[in-house]
């Protein structure tokens, strides 16, 4: 995938640009190109552009990252906690990021919205943005790193993650929590179950006291300090406890999978 | 082949080995690792820069930020390995403390002129002149600072006081940036003057 990625031209979308390519084809030859898997590897082949970067580098680098997921939770320690701040260490204006503008930013309707439970879990009830409101919160101000570098102080209050997965009799010796989320393309993140428990993982309700704001990921955002922060998930949609590593997003396109901070 | 031919001044030191196959191993893989990290680095730097510019998709490495990660974060084993086997080799036996001191200023001062002028003497490369202790002396503490902020830019939780000691993890990034930046004005140095000298090339390739 990350061979795929550094074929991408900036500010083009590779979607567009299959769906594009497509509708250029004559009816016969889309839909083979479309039977055929449409990708961006594919219209790289259609287009004859060279793949530059040679498979067994990749390969290499892909085992690397493993490797250092490897070596992150080996050094990973459940019990220190990420640096905490002042209120007036607070970052304002908090910097709205993600893969697509605020305008195309999901809309989740709290009065429909239900968490769903799924996977190794005693009780697989979904829950209403109500029901989780009447969690015990916690407040944290911590630093919110981002895998392009530049990190932002904020203020989350929401129930701490190991709470909710002890009420819904989750098997903590599981893997992975696996998130899926409201976002446009289908964004999801495992998070490793080390982390799940680590006391500042948290079921964020709140930004800076208020309401989540849709930017920030309305209704329910995953806040995870000793993480990057697209392994933070926002507009969450369900959680499935899971021996199974499902990929994600990012981390399918070559993000490392740990990216602990 | 005499050794009379090569030096007048310093007959025995021209014949023996001036640069160990120990020091010319680690010093092609440091060379491998270090244009890596910081081709890698540029990329990175990329997706948010620190300051009003940023580096040509030219001499990036990786093509978008989680290619640049993932050589970054490769390339760094052999440079953290490579450096840590080098630290430890060269205090172990000698060879920092007979090559690399001892640095006066007034030394430093001397050299600076006599290399300005074309007044140095290249005839003995075994020994190093005061203006070259420096630089290697130097561009080993650069070398484990870049190292150690580039730590506390990968860990600011698990290493946090690491990431204190450089004054938190914004500040990190500016020092990671600035050893970056004196590691390239050393190697343009460096490098320049290889090619001045050939027979240092040479030293750091056969031996001799």
């Amino acid at each position: 995938m990350g061979r795929l990625r550094s074929l991408l031209i900036p500010g083009v979308d590779n979607k567009l640009l299959v769906k594009d390519a497509a509708k250029a084809m004559p009816d016969l030859a889309r839909r083979r190109f479309i039977a055929g898997g449409a990708s961006l590897g594919a219209l790289t082949l259609l287009t004859g552009c060279n793949v530059t970067d040679s498979l067994s580098a990749d390969n290499l680098l892909a085992q690397m990252s493993k490797f250092n997921d490897a070596v992150q939770a080996a050094i990973f320690n459940p019990y220190a906690l990420a640096p905490t701040f002042p209120e007036s260490a607070i970052t304002k204006p908090f910097p709205f990021n993600a893969y697509y503008e605020l305008d195309d930013a999901p809309t989740v309707n709290g009065k429909d919205w239900k968490l769903e439970v799924r996977g190794l879990v005693d009780n697989k009830k979904s829950w209403t943005l109500d029901e989780l409101y009447k969690l015990p919160q916690v407040k944290q101000i911590t630093r919110h790193i981002c895998v392009e570098g530049w990190s932002a102080i904020g203020s989350w209050t929401g129930t701490p993650l190991r709470d909710f997965l002890k009420l819904v009799g989750a098997d903590t010796r599981a893997k992975y929590c696996w998130f899926q989320c409201a976002d446009t393309e289908g964004y999801n993140s495992p998070l490793d179950m080390e982390t799940a428990l680590h006391p500042q993982t948290q079921m964020t309700f709140k930004f800076a006291d208020e309401i989540l704001p849709r930017a920030y990921g309305f209704p329910m955002k995953i806040r995870v300090p000793t993480k990057l922060g697209f392994k933070n998930p926002k507009y969450v949609m369900s959680m499935e406890v899971t021996n199974d590593y499902k990929g994600g997003y990012w981390e399918d396109q070559g993000y490392n999978s740990f990216s602990g901070s | 082949m005499s050794s009379m031919t090569i030096s007048d001044h310093h007959p025995a030191a021209a014949a023996k080995v001036i640069q160990p196959a120990w020091v010319r191993a680690m010093h092609w893989a440091n060379a491998v690792a270090i244009v890596v990290m910081i081709t890698s680095g540029w990329q990175i730097y990329n997706a948010s820069p620190l300051f009003k510019f940023s580096f040509s998709s030219s001499i990036t490495l990786g093509g978008w930020l989680g290619g640049g990660l993932l050589w970054h974060f490769a390339a760094m084993w052999l440079l953290m390995v490579n450096g840590l086997l080098y630290l430890v080799t060269g205090l172990a036996t000698g060879r920092f403390r007979r090559k690399l001191l001892p640095i006066t200023p007034s030394g430093v001062i001397a050299d600076t002129k006599a290399a300005l002028t074309f007044k140095l003497s290249h005839g003995d490369l075994s020994k190093y002149n005061n203006v070259q202790k420096l630089l290697y002396a130097g561009i080993i503490v650069v070398g484990i600072v870049i190292v150690l902020s580039g730590l506390s830019i990968w860990k600011p939780v698990q290493l946090q006081y690491l990431t204190a000691l450089f004054g938190g993890y914004d500040i990190a990034r500016y020092v990671h940036f600035t050893c970056m930046a004196l590691i390239c004005a050393f190697l343009v140095v460096h490098v320049a003057l290889a090619l001045l000298v050939p027979k240092s090339l040479r030293a750091m390739i056969i031996g001799r």
